[in-house]
């Protein structure tokens, strides 16, 4: 090809060009003018015959939303069928006054008005807005004789949603409530406008947020000839509504229940995974709530309850609070440290009972040292030296490295809420984090002392239950990683297939055999003979275990020094276990907010856990009620 | 006295130096019938309309500001811009958040920004900038880096998957290359290929855009999505006649049978209510803007004015044809809004970057010439 330039030309030919483009234009504006001709000059007839009996309707069905069952199908979640009684604005005279005397024939509390009204605020022109529901058969024989007093009130039977379990696994299983404008963007977004024609429930979290679209199914409607008035004289056609899919969840409800009543009062989280799959066993943030009261409209009273209680129990804590991991990140440490060539399990130093960096001294637990400490023994009795003297040799970026591919920092992807930044991703303290977390200069830089308390699993360290039961699980299957997940299948309503949801390991980290084999030998010693003995007397399985405490302080920096112990703000106790140790069928993570030294509150519950999973033995005096025997009302 | 009035003379000269009194005519009357039937619309809700203007008075500001800028410095915005736009979207294509399979937002703290929005102007103004900096020794290969430069934005957001946007940054794009002067045996051979490869394409789309072109054989296999959309907004034009049913007087709109109707289908209402003839006075308005624009690009000094003021042009024209076609029913359901009269913000802003730019090309086009 030649050479293009002549600025003559270019003008030119872009002159040229655009005149084109002016055809084009013309020609494209013609067509529209054409178009228009033919529908509103030609056609005008047909379709102003059309707009004036513009009276097929097409009246949306709402489907049926998908039931969630645990493992071994017990129902956690399913749908009844319900009277309400429906006001309709628009259609009424004078509000109060109509509520006032249908008052008089049927109860109507005053926290049913409270919800109305907060719902009215909320609804479009035309819409129906329920005043009171689950109506008994003779309330609404009762109404039906007195209709004609109140026109734009009618009864309708609606789908609710229950949860039979009522708190139990609640935070997984999220709960559903009305749509707001807030979710019509989101149904916007996802091109599901005319699917969620009628709908006015949807997941407002959990895995009913989470697999909100697989719930819901899909909308049917019926095409109905409506007269003058409005009202509908005849049905044209009808397409059945498609219930939404079930899901079947990886979660065992029984082991879940046993957990959260282990918890007792006390705040915390659980997370219990089958390593060989990634499934998610149990899930417990306590404390917890009754989705049931958001079904129709949380009260302003409950709301409040809940939401400015001490404890917040509308946390989920497994996946949202981020706790230092304190000496339960050792073994992982260990691993690191071996991975990388930095130890041998055989190299021991000699523990005086603290280390020295500089002129700043980081104290063990056990005054006066633990003596010859090799890497079993630092496990075993969880000696802070060995780790201190470890994460200084290894230095920062060595660590985050490493466990960055363990998956700590890092949202694991476990299928709950509305997307992947519903969890928390923690903090894996590096170089570069802190550069990003701080804005002064000074403040960004890392200090080669602080890499001495990541060591311990202290500093900056953050992680959420949820990494370290995942990163205890990957331990366990031997650095095979599985995405956790708490949906085994989705149940396809109209042809029962089943359709599993996670099946690959997303990861192999490649562990040394032999390495892999110092970390099993030493978390079976903690159980054997060491931090975690106590808690595992007499049990006739082998388990990996590793107790931890973790310093209470605020992730901010500077309330690091002012939240001193003196405040009687007690340690978080953890711990981290799988068993049985040959081929780990469950991997799990305890957490106890406050709960002291981990061996004391955090192991007996992981105990509890592993008793129940691998022998089916219920904890003394711990008897749960039938699950079935939960279910108060009729299935659909 | 005198002094007053010459100071507010001299003021008032230097505020307006650089507004283009016909183009500022034009988009003011299509904005006039857009307020109205925003308005009508939305009458339940008094505030949109409010809020419309209020969205009109913020665009006019950046409209003026724009058209302050010599093309000089708009040239210096080309490529950081452009750099920037497309950084976004492989975010987007790496950390972005996905909905329903469709990966378009990136969350920054609180807020989502939707970056395919940037490249609408960053396109031509970077392939407008990259052919005046190759304007001497203009080959075949920079038609090639330029095809490239306009593929990879396209190809992020039609991955997203994003097609209506997709379309309308890749025609801005095209717009550039055309004008710049592809040669017309690659133009037609590239016709001839996309005829060829129409049936691949077919199957590289996704489901629901599949549905959507079905949906425009046959408006009823999907009734209550985007058929019931075109069903209900042809009988509100068919029904509209040659006159229009008046005023707020339109059925099909204030029965709540129009879907989306202060946005992206809000032309079936103005068509309603006003008929053929408010079509033809509207279309004759879309004419006339575009008959501005291309005086303005024909007039234009430097390749990359002229490139980008040509860009610009068309770029009204696919948006109003485009709209105006779906709604009729002639074309596919894209989400594209009718530009100067939709319900918006972020569509008036991008729109009247434009107008801004365009003023500013002719307002300066004597300095440059100097």
């Amino acid at each position: 090809m030649g050479n293009f330039h002549n600025p003559e030309g270019d003008v030119e030919r872009f002159r040229f060009r655009l005149g084109i483009a002016v055809f084009v234009v013309l020609l494209a504006f013609g067509l529209l003018i054409t178009r228009f001709f033919w529908l509103q000059v030609i056609q005008h007839d047909f379709y102003q015959t059309r707009a004036e009996d513009n009276r097929i309707a097409l009246i949306p069905i709402v489907p049926n939303r998908g039931v969630i069952t645990d493992r071994n199908g017990i129902v956690l979640a399913h749908n009844y069928s319900a009277f309400t009684l429906e006001i309709t604005p628009s259609l009424t005279a004078n509000l109060e006054e109509t509520i006032d005397s249908l008052a008089e024939i049927i109860e109507i509390q005053p926290k049913d008005r409270k919800r109305f009204k907060r719902l009215l605020e909320e609804a479009k022109n035309f819409e129906s807005i329920p005043i009171r529901t689950r109506l008994s058969d003779a309330e609404v024989a009762i109404f039906a004789a007195q209709r004609y007093r109140f026109p734009g009130i009618e009864v309708k039977a609606r789908l609710f949603r229950q949860y039979p379990m009522g708190t139990v696994a609640s935070h997984a299983l999220g709960y559903i409530g009305r749509i707001t404008d807030r979710d019509l963007k989101w149904i916007e977004e996802a091109e599901q406008q005319a699917n969620y024609k009628g709908s006015d429930h949807i997941g407002k979290t959990g895995l009913e947020q989470r697999y909100e679209f697989e719930l819901h199914g899909e909308t049917g409607y019926e095409q109905v000839e409506i007269d003058a008035g409005g009202h509908a004289v005849r049905s044209l056609k009808r397409i059945p509504p498609v219930s939404g899919n079930n899901l079947q969840l990886t979660l065992d409800i029984k082991l879940q229940e046993i957990t959260e009543k282990a918890f007792g009062d006390r705040k915390g989280a659980l997370v219990a995974i089958d390593p060989a799959s990634g499934g998610v066993l149990a899930l417990v943030s306590n404390p917890t709530y009754d989705p049931n009261l958001f079904v129709d409209g949380i009260s302003p009273e409950n709301w409040k309850e809940l939401n400015d209680h001490p404890d917040k129990p509308m946390i989920n804590r497994a996946i949202n609070g981020a706790y230092p991991p304190g000496s339960t990140f050792k073994p992982f440490m260990a691993l690191a440290a071996l991975e990388t060539g930095k130890r041998t399990a055989q190299q021991a130093i000699s523990d005086p009972g603290f280390f020295t960096f500089g002129n700043h001294t980081f104290r063990d637990d056990k005054k006066g040292g633990h003596g010859m400490v090799d890497m079993y023994k630092s496990i075993v009795h969880s000696c802070d030296t060995y780790y201190y003297s470890l994460a200084n040799d290894m230095g920062i970026d060595t660590i985050a490295r490493f466990m960055g591919q363990m998956g700590f920092g890092q949202r694991t992807g476990i299928d709950l809420g509305k997307d992947e930044l519903a969890e928390s991703k923690g903090v894996l303290p590096s170089q570069e984090w802190k550069k990003q977390r701080f804005k002064r200069p000074e403040q960004q830089k890392w200090y080669a002392g602080e890499t001495i308390s990541i060591g311990i699993g202290q500093g900056y360290n953050a992680y959420t239950p949820m990494q370290l039961a995942h990163a205890t699980a990957t331990l366990a299957n031997n650095g095979v990683m599985f995405r956790p997940h708490l949906v085994r299948h989705i149940i396809d309503t109209r042809t029962s297939e089943k359709r599993p949801v996670e099946s690959k390991p997303v990861r192999d980290l490649q562990w040394k055999e032999k390495n892999l084999e110092v970390i099993h030998r030493a978390m079976l010693g903690v159980i054997k003979e060491g931090t975690g003995t106590r808690a595992f007397a007499g049990a006739p399985y082998l388990a990996g275990g590793k107790t931890g405490t973790a310093q209470v302080f605020s992730l901010k920096g500077s309330d690091y020094k002012t939240s001193s112990v003196k405040q009687h703000l007690r340690d978080h106790a953890l711990f981290i276990a799988y068993a049985p140790i040959e081929k780990p069928t469950i991997a799990l993570a305890v957490l106890v907010e406050n709960g002291g030294f981990g061996a004391q509150s955090a192991a007996p519950i992981a105990r509890m856990v592993l008793d129940y999973y691998l022998l089916g033995k219920l904890p003394a005096g711990a008897a749960p009620e039938d699950a079935e025997a939960l279910e108060e009302d009729p299935v659909e | 006295m005198m002094d007053i009035t010459g100071t507010l003379k001299r003021w008032w000269l230097n505020a307006t130096a650089h507004i283009d009194f016909p183009l500022l005519l034009i988009t003011a009357a299509i904005m006039l019938v857009g307020l109205a039937t925003v308005n009508s619309a939305t009458i339940d809700s008094a505030h949109r309309m409010l809020s419309q203007a209020g969205n009109m008075g913020i665009a006019l500001v950046i409209m003026w500001i724009v058209s302050r800028m010599p093309p000089q410095k708009l040239m210096n915005f080309a490529v950081p811009l452009y750099i920037i736009g497309v950084l976004l979207l492989i975010a987007v294509f790496l950390f972005g958040i996905k909905v329903n399979g469709a990966r378009r937002w990136l969350s920054i703290g609180i807020t989502r920004i939707q970056p395919s929005e940037i490249l609408k102007i960053a396109m031509p103004l970077m392939l407008a900038w990259y052919f005046q900096k190759y304007e001497a020794t203009l080959k075949l290969k920079h038609f090639a880096v330029a095809a490239l430069l306009l593929l990879i934005p396209f190809g992020l957001i039609a991955k997203q998957p994003d097609l209506g946007t997709a379309i309308l940054v890749g025609g801005a794009g095209f717009f550039v290359i055309f004008f710049a002067g592809l040669p017309w045996k690659i133009i037609l051979g590239l016709a001839a290929a996309a005829a060829g490869a129409a049936p691949l394409l077919w199957n590289a789309l996704h489901d629901y855009q599949q549905r959507r072109i079905m949906t425009l054989i046959d408006p009823t296999t999907d009734p209550l999505g985007s058929g019931y959309h075109i069903i209900q907004s042809t009988i509100a034009i068919g029904s509209g006649g040659l006159s229009g049913k008046g005023y707020l007087n339109g059925t099909q709109t204030h029965l709540e049978f129009i879907p989306e109707k202060h946005t992206d289908f809000i032309f079936a209402v103005y068509s309603e209510e006003w008929g053929l003839l408010g079509n033809l006075l509207l279309v004759f308005l879309y004419t006339l803007l575009i008959g501005r624009c291309m005086i303005i690009a024909s007039a234009a000094p430097t390749i990359f004015s002229r490139l980008l003021a040509a860009a610009i042009t068309l770029n009204f024209f696919s948006y109003a044809f485009i709209n105006m076609g779906m709604v009729s029913g002639i074309l596919p359901v894209v989400g594209v809004p009718l530009p100067f009269i939709s319900y918006g913000g972020t569509a008036l802003v991008t729109l009247f970057l434009g107008i801004g730019m365009l003023m500013s090309i002719h307002t300066h086009r004597m300095l440059v010439k100097k």
